[in-house]
């Protein structure tokens, strides 16, 4: 496994730990036992009855950080998700949400929690048919007690925050699947809340509203800079949100790392297979593809960073005469000439 | 794709048919070796009893009733339970009659006379529907107005309120729980089969045993018959509230009670309304027919006419209950469709609470608008009228209906009668419980041999033979026009726009109505309860069917037709087959729809069972063995219930 921990230096907000959802007759019993954890999902579910959707997960969330779970359907990418707030009851392990541990909280406590410091975005919207925009959006502070003035007026604020003015007095079956999004968006970031999860959000809509929309997330981030966990099985969406990607297969983990880790340095055959029709120069920087100096190389070549895209960087190293350095801190890493770049763009063949 | 489903055809239907062919065999065998036998032995040892004559159980029954009259006043269950329940319900339907049916607190009139009860109909459907259904309702009240019957309607009306209020009261709470909790809802279950599938008349007889003749009884069988369906629907509606958006009630952090009250219920809002629609119209059926236990209202008038065979009364009093069934049906049915509204919508509405409230006092205060002006009376005119028609109609029409009637009494009726209850009570008893073998399974058997012995020990053998003759005949022909109209449902869309709405009004229509209009033609007989139990069972089946038919799946009806099938061939060989357990189930269904008519129509003629059970309610003596009788109905229909569910089954399992 690769990079469980946070790069930052900073407190995760969500820490999970052992985490393990089983469904099925005496659930409880296979997390704690070696040998059913050991079997493949159908032998699991031949043998006992039970399905494990989450098993034995680690990670770490950083504040402000856009956290993306991937993984083929059925993976168990939903269950991971609501576990996070119990949506799902957990079957072992712990989920650490700013030092407290969310399984040990009793139900008031994690009503709190749900009104307070998470909200969720689903896929298929789950929008209240009976209740207009503004009714929809305020229903989480209606939930805690808000008043009716109160509310109102902090729905207006998100709904415009969504782009949605105009349809405040509108019933759900009267927008697009876009707007009705929109609605779902909104009604998440009411409450304030500290950690936003997205399961799905965008699958059900065409791709060039699903396109304007990760826009929309992209740029709520910046503006709002809340925590987010999304769960897609989209490669692209995933690459062009995420900050980190952690990737499931069977419920289990096989690999978190950046974009550009999992591009170049897929943990597996699985892995690789998700990742073979990234166009690569989008996304490998050039300390990927940089090879150590030689000696007869001329060192009065331009400088690049080692995070720079390929993509970006293509236009300067062919144009120069000398091959590009890469440096960081003013120390020399590596080289990066026309070859190097031409293969990433040329050829898919792995690295 | 095609060449797979034809290979599913033409391997499937062979293999399944043999096997139905063999179990036909056996079962003709049986028939065979019965009829053999019952030609040396007819009339021996058939347990007949006359019609005045009792066994030691209808004595029995009858002391136990004598018992409990007069421990009524001394048992601590009577004095601290029944009579509690009794004397509640019995002044909740007072007190709803005295609003708008009865004289009442020291006034020649109720309190809200027809000008007020008709202005608040309008009103109320107008807040809970549209306008359409509110001129509608207006117009049906003022009809009943107009037909003479105010004061019967209302009381009608009040019964049935009565029931429909408590029903709900109950029921609601029950279907919630049933909804939310799965143990519960595993509980109910059966239960409310058990409910459904008892002929509703039946329990009458015990109900009174307990809570005497009159409004109690009456309404607690109502309660019975009216309850089952807002309990299922509104568990039904909460557990299909969108999966998606109960999540994200949860997810936000609702408690239970929220998420009930702001997801759950707006969600299941318009199921609830649909099961209260049912809950209102079996509670109205119900109603009339307690009239025969002596609830009050248009049912009782019904039931009088019927038995001086006043076709006319009859008459005006079934157009009465329609008029009324059409108005609760479309009332209830618009407001589950009822779409938003606006503000001003509301606004308007609100104002005409005014000239409502205006109209309510005017009935309060004034004479003309308490009493129906009796000389606005048409209901004389029309019973008159239908009189007449029926009198027309027998003397004119009388070679043919009475052509008809003869030929399926003479071909049909007749002889199935005498097989079964002119063989010896054992004969019969062996032939059902190896037919229950052969065609269901060894379950049904052992039902069926209960069953009979009971029916034997019940001392009316002879009556339920008779019985079962008769549903028997009327369930073959509600069968034949089920699978006839269904098929043609199941294949043209068209069909089934014209056909569906005329069963749905069919099975809206408390069960009465449907006796006059055979009556009017046929005359008292066996035939007219037959005919009147077959329209009855005919809309259940047909729709089940329909369905059925529709569900076969294209690509297989394509197969077929792309193989060269005539259409004769794909619904012979390919609809029907494929949706044997449709036409299963319609048999089950219309068997119960038929034998719920049973005692309806011991009212015309049917005699046996239904007689008994109707001379019960009537003479003191025949207490016990109208109560016996009932009791016989509940085990033929608990034994062709469950033969026909096994037979299903075992076609449903190809073998
Ligand atoms: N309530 C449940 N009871 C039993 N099994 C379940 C339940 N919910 C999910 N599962 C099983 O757990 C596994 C993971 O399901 P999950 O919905 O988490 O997958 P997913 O990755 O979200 O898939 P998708 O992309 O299709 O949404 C599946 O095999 C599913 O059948
Ligand atoms: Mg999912």
């Amino acid at each position: 496994m690769h990079g469980t921990q946070v790069h930052d230096t900073q407190r995760p907000v969500i820490s999970v730990r052992n985490l393990w959802k089983v469904f099925g007759p005496k659930a409880a019993r296979v997390p704690g036992s070696a040998e059913l954890g050991a079997l493949s999902r159908r032998e699991l579910l031949d043998r006992t009855g039970c399905t494990a959707a989450v098993r034995d997960i680690d990670f770490d969330v950083a504040p402000g950080e856009v956290f993306v779970v991937m993984g083929l359907s059925g993976s168990g990418k939903s269950t991971l998700v609501r576990c996070l707030t119990r949506l799902v009851e957990p079957t072992a392990g712990e989920v650490v949400f700013e030092g407290e541990d969310i399984l040990r909280a009793d139900p008031k406590r994690l009503r709190d929690l749900r009104r307070n410091k998470f909200s969720m975005v689903f896929q298929h919207f789950g929008l209240l048919p009976h209740r207009t925009v503004v009714d929809n959006v305020s229903y989480g502070l209606e939930i805690r007690g808000v008043s009716k003035a109160e509310r109102v007026k902090r729905a207006k604020e998100v709904i415009e925050l969504v782009g949605l003015d105009g349809y405040e007095g509108s019933y759900p079956d009267q927008l697009s699947g876009g707007m009705q999004q929109r609605v779902g968006l909104a009604r998440a970031l009411a409450g304030d809340p500290d950690v936003l999860l997205f399961d799905e959000p965008f699958s059900a809509l065409d791709p060039l509203i699903r396109r304007d929309m990760q826009s929309e997330v992209i740029r709520l981030h910046h503006e709002v800079g809340k925590t987010m966990v999304f769960i897609t099985h989209d490669l692209s969406e995933a690459l062009k949100l995420g900050d980190r990607i952690l990737i499931m297969r069977d419920g289990a983990l096989v690999q978190i790392g950046t974009g550009d880790e999992l591009v170049a340095a897929p943990a597996d055959d699985y892995v690789r297979d998700f990742v073979r029709d990234v166009p690569r120069s989008h996304v490998l920087t050039l300390k990927w593809i940089m090879r150590p100096k030689r000696d007869d190389d001329p060192l009065d070549g331009p400088e690049l960073g080692p995070d720079v895209v390929v993509r970006e960087a293509t236009r300067s190293v062919l144009a120069a005469e000398k091959p590009v350095k890469v440096v960081k801190d003013g120390e020399l890493l590596g080289i990066v000439g026309d070859e190097e770049i031409l293969s990433v763009i040329a050829g898919g063949s792995d690295s | 794709m095609v060449a797979t489903s034809r290979t599913t055809v033409s391997t499937r239907l062979p293999k399944m048919s043999i096997v139905v062919r063999n179990r036909g065999r056996i079962v003709a065998g049986i028939l065979a070796v019965w009829l053999l036998l019952w030609l040396v032995l007819r009339g021996t040892h058939t347990l007949a009893l006359g019609g005045a004559q009792l066994t030691t159980v209808h004595h029995w029954f009858n002391d136990l009733n004598d018992a409990i009259g007069a421990g009524r006043d001394s048992n601590p269950l009577f004095l601290y339970f029944f009579d509690y329940i009794r004397v509640g319900i019995d002044e909740f339907v007072v007190f709803v009659q005295s609003i708008i049916a009865q004289p009442s607190f020291d006034r020649p009139v109720p309190l809200i006379g027809w000008f007020g009860v008709v202005a608040l109909v309008g009103f109320v459907s107008w807040a809970v529907a549209n306008v359409r259904v509110a001129l509608l309702a207006t117009a049906g009240f003022f009809f009943l107005g107009l037909q003479g019957l105010w004061r019967e309607s209302m009381d009608t009306l009040a019964l049935t309120l009565a029931a429909v209020i408590i029903s709900l009261l109950v029921g609601i709470p029950l279907g919630i729980w049933a909804g939310m909790s799965d143990r519960f809802n595993r509980l109910v279950t059966p239960v409310l089969d058990f409910m459904q599938i008892m002929p509703s008349f039946v329990y009458l007889a015990p109900l009174t045993l307990f809570f005497l003749i009159g409004p109690a009884s009456a309404t607690i069988a109502t309660l019975i018959y009216a309850a089952p369906p807002v309990i299922r629907l509104t568990a039904h509606g909460i557990r299909s509230a969108p999966h998606d958006t109960v999540e994200a009630s949860e997810s936000l952090g609702s408690t239970r009670t929220q998420t009930l009250t702001k997801v759950l219920l707006p969600a299941a809002k318009r199921t609830i309304v649909l099961g209260v629609n049912q809950t209102i119209m079996a509670a109205l059926a119900m109603v009339t027919i307690a009239a025969l236990i002596d609830a009050p209202g248009l049912g009782k008038t019904v039931v009088k006419a019927l038995q001086t065979l006043d076709v006319g009364t009859a008459f005006n009093a079934g157009l009465a209950i329609v008029v009324m069934a059409i108005v609760l049906d479309r009332v209830t049915t618009a407001a589950a469709d009822r779409g938003r509204r606006n503000r001003p919508y509301r606004i308007v509405l609100w104002l005409a609470a005014l000239p409502t409230a205006f109209a309510v006092w005017l009935s309060y205060t004034y004479v003309w608008a308490a009493e129906f002006d009796s000389s606005l009376d048409i209901g004389s005119r029309i019973a008159v009228w239908a009189g007449d028609a029926t009198t027309w109609v027998q003397s004119n029409l009388a070679p043919v209906t009475n052509g008809v009637k003869d030929v399926f009494t003479l071909v049909l009726i007749d002889p199935l009668q005498s097989v079964l209850a002119d063989s010896p009570w054992w004969l019969v008893a062996a032939a059902v419980v190896a037919i229950s073998l052969v065609v269901g399974s060894v379950r049904a058997a052992i039902v069926s041999a209960v069953c009979l012995a009971l029916i034997v020990l019940s001392g009316l053998w002879s009556d339920s033979m008779t019985t079962l003759a008769s549903t028997i005949v009327a369930t073959v022909f509600t069968m034949i026009i089920a699978v006839l109209a269904g098929v043609w449902m199941g294949r043209s869309r068209r069909a089934d726009r014209v056909i569906r709405p005329v069963l749905d009004a069919g099975q809206t229509m408390p069960v009465f109505v449907y006796l006059v209009p055979f009556l009017a033609l046929f005359a008292a007989s066996r035939f007219t309860a037959i005919a009147a139990a077959v329209v009855y069972a005919v809309p259940v089946a047909t729709k089940i069917i329909a369905d059925g038919v529709r569900g076969v799946s294209g690509t297989t009806v394509e197969a077929s037709v792309a193989s060269g099938s005539s259409t004769w061939q794909t619904i012979t060989k390919v609809q029907l087959p494929m949706s044997a357990r449709a036409v299963a189930l319609a048999t089950n269904q219309g068997l119960i729809y038929v034998l719920c008519m049973v005692v309806v129509g011991g009212l015309v003629g049917a005699g046996a069972l239904g007689y008994d059970v109707v001379a019960g309610f009537s003479q003191g003596q025949l207490y016990g063995k109208g109560l016996a009788a009932g009791i016989a109905i509940v085990l033929l229909g608990v034994m062709l219930d469950r033969l026909t569910q096994a037979a299903a089954n075992r076609t449903h399992r190809g073998g």
